[in-house]
């Protein structure tokens, strides 16, 4: 009896963050691409008080209408962060930080509020600060799924509309598309991905399934559609680690640990990535500098022949080394050259190989 | 096609809070020109391509296309705003910012397909970068990146062009390509107008201009608008040496 209970709340929790991370990581794309990070952090701090709210004006828990009302909560922050900055000289991230505070503080008054009033059947309340994936039951699941799917889904249909919209707004003007609206647009469903989470990963760290999963996957790749997926799958396993660890070791809260493990995961990113990685950067600059040298040598056997009107006539290894610094390694790199064929060992040191010979004249042409 | 003008701008001013950036400009603009668009810097010269564009409000003033107004004729309208103004580093190819040229006769949710993809390569081909269709735009250096700005407006098919700055930072071979091809838009019937910063092509490259400082200096045919005076005018007193090498007034080294 206790082995199959705990075993449904593990899917539970399992299946909840991984429709979680999978919405908030394709959705995420977008804000990372278009530099909103911050505003999905406003958002989700702005949902906190319309939770509140909601619980005191229904006086239920369930997870639709706590859900609509973060929502509500959410948007009318977002438009009002947008006509603010649009009407005053206010800048956007200070309104983005002023909302952010603003709305959270009237959320903390709220719950303590609650907390005083109603007791102890208030007690799931709390949770939406730092998210408690293990409370998740099988009605919460479906709250995330339908409206993130349908979020997700509306995402596909705008694809293109959403894509011109990161790239380049003023132009989708131009073109007599209403930029305007597709904006508005992104922002309900960046919304709808940020409340679904509020339950499992609270408000305060939300923003985190936003932004990393979406920076991790742009180390990846350069294709849009590419950086979606991998953003979503990173996401879903960032969430469903850090739920499945919270869960286990009862006590710890879920948001904590699945924004370290989405930590992990965008370190990782940054290191390991081929193109844009730190270790690929690396060993791609090693790489070239050595192949520089070694083009520098056979140009240097190149032109030493060209002096005497043969290109393929050897020279020894001191003439070649006495054209440049005394440090740089000669003897090696003409090994190696040795071995990719294109010099070779004769009688008066190394020479050119027929091979090594059409290289030098590309190259003299290509660096010219 | 009618004797209307392709632009027609009358009394038009744009203004930034209470400072007027734009001040009672009158234009016209007849179908089938090159036509620069030089100033300073500051002078407004992108602002006033925004304005025709619909993309700023406008404090006063009409603005006509082929004498309809700017909501009635957005499809025969292209621009090709500042190579700047978008985030290089996105993450899509050549080929994709091209046919967002089509976006627009798409429409909603209708994806680009064959049609939209061939049209987008046509147009890589006529600016000399069809081998660059797959690239990652974060390959593309400064001239190349221009020139696919100026095939997605080519896909759009349009009568009118706008362009802010073709030729900023673009290397010699880039500039020759880019002026061909406004050039053959030009002989196709199409109008151009062009946001121009060096004054030493304006007469090879343009057969019309406008001077604009806030205000509209002069316009006209190059060799009627392009004056040592107006130009005097448009930037102040130290343009006498810029024209010194092409211009037969040459010999007054008492510029400040």
């Amino acid at each position: 009896m206790e082995h199959l209970f705990s075993d449904y709340t593990l899917r539970m929790v399992a299946l909840g963050s991984a429709v979680l991370g999978v919405v908030s990581g394709g959705l995420g794309t977008y804000a990372v691409l278009r530099g909103q990070s911050l505003l999905g952090d406003a958002i989700s701090h702005a949902a906190l008080p319309g939770v509140a709210l909601a619980f005191l004006l229904t006086g239920s828990k369930t997870p639709l209408a706590l859900m609509i009302g973060a929502a509500l909560a959410g948007w009318l922050a977002t438009l009002w962060i947008l006509s603010v900055t649009e009407t005053t000289r206010i800048k956007y991230d200070s309104m983005l930080a002023l909302t952010l505070s603003v709305f959270f503080g009237a959320g903390l008054v709220l719950l303590t509020w609650i907390r005083q009033r109603a007791g102890a059947s208030q007690a799931g309340l709390d949770t939406f600060l730092f998210g408690q994936a293990s409370s998740l039951v099988w009605r919460d699941v479906v709250a995330m799924a339908i409206p993130g799917g349908g979020a997700l889904a509306l995402m596909l249909l705008f694809w293109k509309e959403l894509k011109l919209l990161a790239f380049d707004p003023e132009y989708g003007r131009t073109l007599g598309l209403p930029m305007r609206r597709v904006d508005l647009l992104l922002t309900a469903l960046l919304v709808v991905a940020i409340v679904i989470g509020l339950q499992t990963v609270g408000v305060v760290l939300m923003s985190a399934m936003i932004v990393a999963p979406a920076a991790a996957g742009r180390q990846w790749t350069d294709v849009l559609w590419k950086m979606v997926l991998l953003s979503a799958g990173f996401g879903a396993a960032g969430g469903v680690t850090g739920a499945m660890l919270s869960s286990l070791e009862t006590g710890l809260p879920t948001g904590p640990l699945i924004v370290l493990c989405m930590g992990a995961i965008v370190a990782g990113s940054l290191f390991f990535a081929p193109n844009r990685g730190l270790l690929g950067q690396r060993l791609r600059r090693r790489r070239n500098a050595g192949r520089f040298q070694r083009e520098t040598v056979l140009l240097d056997l190149y032109a030493l022949g060209m002096q005497h009107a043969d290109p393929l006539r050897p020279h020894p290894q001191g003439a070649v080394q006495a054209m440049r610094a005394k440090d740089l390694p000669v003897d090696r790199l003409l090994m190696r050259l040795n071995k990719e064929g294109l010099v070779r060992r004769a009688a008066g040191g190394w020479g050119l190989t027929d091979a090594g010979l059409r290289h030098a004249e590309t190259l003299r042409k290509e660096r010219q | 096609m009618s004797g209307a003008a392709a632009i027609e701008v009358r009394d038009l001013t744009v203004a930034y809070r209470d400072k007027p950036v734009l001040w009672d400009i009158d234009l016209t603009v007849p179908p089938g020109v090159l036509m620069a668009v030089v100033g300073p810097n500051g002078a407004g010269k992108t602002t006033f391509v925004k304005a025709l564009l619909g993309l700023l409000p406008v404090s006063a003033g009409r603005i006509r296309f082929f004498d309809a107004p700017y909501e009635a004729s957005r499809q025969q309208i292209a621009y090709v705003p500042q190579r700047g103004s978008v985030d290089w580093d996105f993450p899509t190819s050549v080929l994709d910012v091209v046919m967002m040229g089509r976006y627009g006769r798409l429409g909603w949710i209708r994806r680009p397909g064959k049609r939209e993809r061939e049209q987008a390569r046509d147009a890589l081909a006529r600016v000399g970068m069809d081998a660059f269709a797959g690239r990652q735009i974060r390959q593309l250096s400064g001239g190349q990146q221009q020139r696919v700005f100026l095939a997605r407006a080519l896909v759009q098919d349009a009568r009118v062009y706008l362009m802010d700055e073709p030729f900023q930072g673009v290397d010699a071979v880039t500039e020759r390509a880019v002026i061909d091809l406004l050039r053959a838009l030009r002989s196709e019937g199409r109008t151009l107008l062009v946001v121009h910063h060096d004054l030493q092509t304006v007469e090879e490259y343009f057969d019309r201009v406008m001077l604009l400082n806030v205000r509209r200096i002069a316009s006209g045919p190059v060799e009627q608008a392009f004056t040592t005076d107006n130009l005097r005018l448009t930037y102040g007193g130290r343009i006498a040496f810029l024209r010194s090498a092409n211009t037969a007034d040459a010999a007054d080294p008492a510029a400040p």
